[in-house]
């Protein structure tokens, strides 16, 4: 199935489910932590000019830390997301949805520099990105890590006044569930995208008319036992 | 039971569990103890929240409300299932424990990548000694002139080059090129271990032909001292990175009971020790190097006592340190 849901077994015997992350916010996580250390790089390489060799020396230095243990810094310590990684909502945690320790995060970052290849383009690194399964270039294969996104739905406000209304056939499980789901979403979705959605039951399940999307809601509501 | 009346009967012990997580994540550790989730309830309130996530997975409850829940137990889990590590202890135990054993557990490695690289190094100062204009053959006059530069008997940085002054400057780049050289010689070893035989050999060989040529032009006065304290960090870093490298490419070749892939990862993680420690000699070797070795002021009786006794701290370390009783 093309799913980016992973499953993970728990202790608890209940099974959790997280979303991978592919090349395209990742790349763009990258961008924003490399905007981040040019950054700072040029604001050092102002203070450190004045200090000759020495500065030089310096400015090496940081620039070193900065390729290697920014990364492992917040990914150790900031619940594995650096700025960049939280601005695109993505998160590195251990295959098994724990998070990544020292030894995971070093091993990650100190491959990237083979990732990185050729050049600066990451080449190595997307092509075993759009390889696996589970979009692991190979800093994430050798450490057992994964990037996932870490978006979090809002609880789901009740803001529409629609009578709840039961639907007017008996539905099976799975059509119940596809009407849950259109009640959940159509906070979501533009005004035309619902007609669009509800006509597709009307005539038969709700009315051939302009209210359907309304009706269906009201289904959804009464299906979900909100008064 | 309706899932308004799930959600209605729960959502607050949700909430609850949710701010609390914040909390922590947040490190706001006063406000996690006003919390009215008492420390001694937070594992069944996890349970309890695995379990409804269970139900509202059994009973088709809307994909929001799963969707929520399931992120609510993968912070918990995440929480409560973290390893609590701090850098310090963990770097600690590392150093006094896991690289020593590491080194000695893949003693016949390190054994072959020590022969590879000494070998060619030892043979070569011994051959240029008689052979002067083997040097030629191996570098361009041009390289070879640079190095003479160098080490010449009143330079005042030895092993700098012209123009260059300060400690500092030099600390970053030795810094950088010799981790690289380090790690170059590790992940050359996933060619089935080719690359760091190669690599090897050409280092053992270039550092000898270029020893053999300072002595044998009479600068080994300025030369030897420089080079004795810093070698036994550097050269030690050098075959353990190379052991390191073996060892992947070894994976390769005797893959045993596993896939070729996961042989090497096996081989990677086991591995992964001693190219770490390998990169922290390095960096003891750059200090050594950059602020140390270079100094034309202290006489070279000194380094080379200094020098002795780095050798001995280095081979007393990887030969007695971390062991436990039965290893």
């Amino acid at each position: 199935m093309l799913d980016t849901r992973r499953k993970i077994e728990t202790p608890e015997g209940v099974e959790l489910m997280l979303r991978v992350a592919g090349p395209v916010p990742r790349a763009a996580a990258w961008l924003i932590d490399s905007a981040i250390h040019a950054g700072i790089l040029i604001i050092a390489a102002f203070i450190l000019l004045r200090f000759g060799d020495f500065g030089k020396g310096l400015y090496l230095v940081l620039m070193f830390l900065l390729l290697w243990g920014y990364f492992v810094f917040f990914e150790v310590y900031r619940h594995g997301a650096t700025p960049g990684k939280r601005a695109m909502k993505l998160r590195v945690v251990n295959r098994n949805g724990t998070p990544v320790g020292w030894t995971a995060s070093m091993i990650r970052n100190l491959l990237r520099a083979v990732d990185l290849q050729p050049g600066f383009f990451y080449g190595f690194g997307l092509t075993s990105m759009l390889l696996n399964r589970d979009f692991q270039r190979l800093g994430d294969i050798a450490a057992g890590t994964v990037v996932v996104f870490d978006d979090v739905p809002a609880w789901k406000t009740e803001k529409s006044n629609i009578e709840a209304t039961p639907p007017a056939l008996a539905l099976d499980l799975d059509a119940q569930r596809a009407i849950l789901a259109y009640g959940d979403r159509v906070d979501q979705i533009s005004k035309e995208r619902a007609e669009e959605l509800a006509a597709i039951v009307s005539g038969y399940l709700v009315a051939d008319d302009k209210s359907a999307s309304k009706q269906l809601i009201g289904n959804a509501k009464w299906l979900a036992g909100r008064t | 039971m309706k899932q308004e009346a799930f959600e209605s009967k729960y959502k607050t012990a949700w909430c609850i569990f949710e701010d609390w997580l914040e909390d922590q994540e947040r490190r706001k550790k006063l406000a996690a103890l006003n919390s009215k989730l008492r420390p001694s309830d937070i594992a069944k309130r996890y349970r309890d929240i695995c379990h409804h996530l269970s139900l509202s997975r059994a009973r088709h409850y809307s994909p929001i409300l799963q969707q929520r829940l399931n992120q609510l137990a993968l912070r918990g889990h995440k929480f409560l299932y973290k390893s609590k590590g701090s850098f310090l202890r963990d770097s600690g135990r590392f150093f006094a424990f896991t690289f020593p054993n590491a080194v000695r557990r893949y003693w016949k490695f390190f054994a072959v990548s020590s022969v590879l690289f000494y070998l060619p190094l030892i043979a070569l100062i011994i051959a240029v000694q008689y052979q002067p204009t083997l040097v030629y053959s191996i570098l361009d006059p041009e390289l070879a002139s640079r190095y003479e530069s160098m080490y010449e008997p009143d330079v005042e940085h030895v092993g700098y080059e012209r123009g260059s002054e300060s400690d500092f400057l030099m600390f970053g780049t030795y810094v950088y090129n010799n981790i690289s050289i380090g790690f170059r010689t590790f992940a050359s070893g996933v060619i089935y271990g080719v690359g760091t035989i190669f690599v090897l050999l050409f280092n053992g060989t270039f550092i000898g032909v270029i020893a053999g040529h300072l002595t044998q032009i009479g600068y080994g006065s300025t030369f030897w001292p420089f080079v004795s304290g810093h070698g036994s960090f550097e050269l030690t870093a050098i075959t353990i990175a190379g052991a390191a490298g073996l060892v992947l490419g070894y994976s390769l070749w005797a893959p045993g009971p596993r896939s070729r892939i996961a042989s090497l990862k096996h081989a990677a993680n086991e591995a992964f020790p001693l190219i770490l420690g390998a990169a922290s000699m390095f960096l003891i070797a750059a200090v050594i190097e950059a602020f140390w070795s270079s100094s034309s002021t202290i006489s070279a009786q000194v380094k080379y006592t200094v020098a002795g006794f780095l050798w001995l701290f280095v081979a007393g370390y990887f030969l007695i340190l971390g062991k436990t009783r039965g290893s």
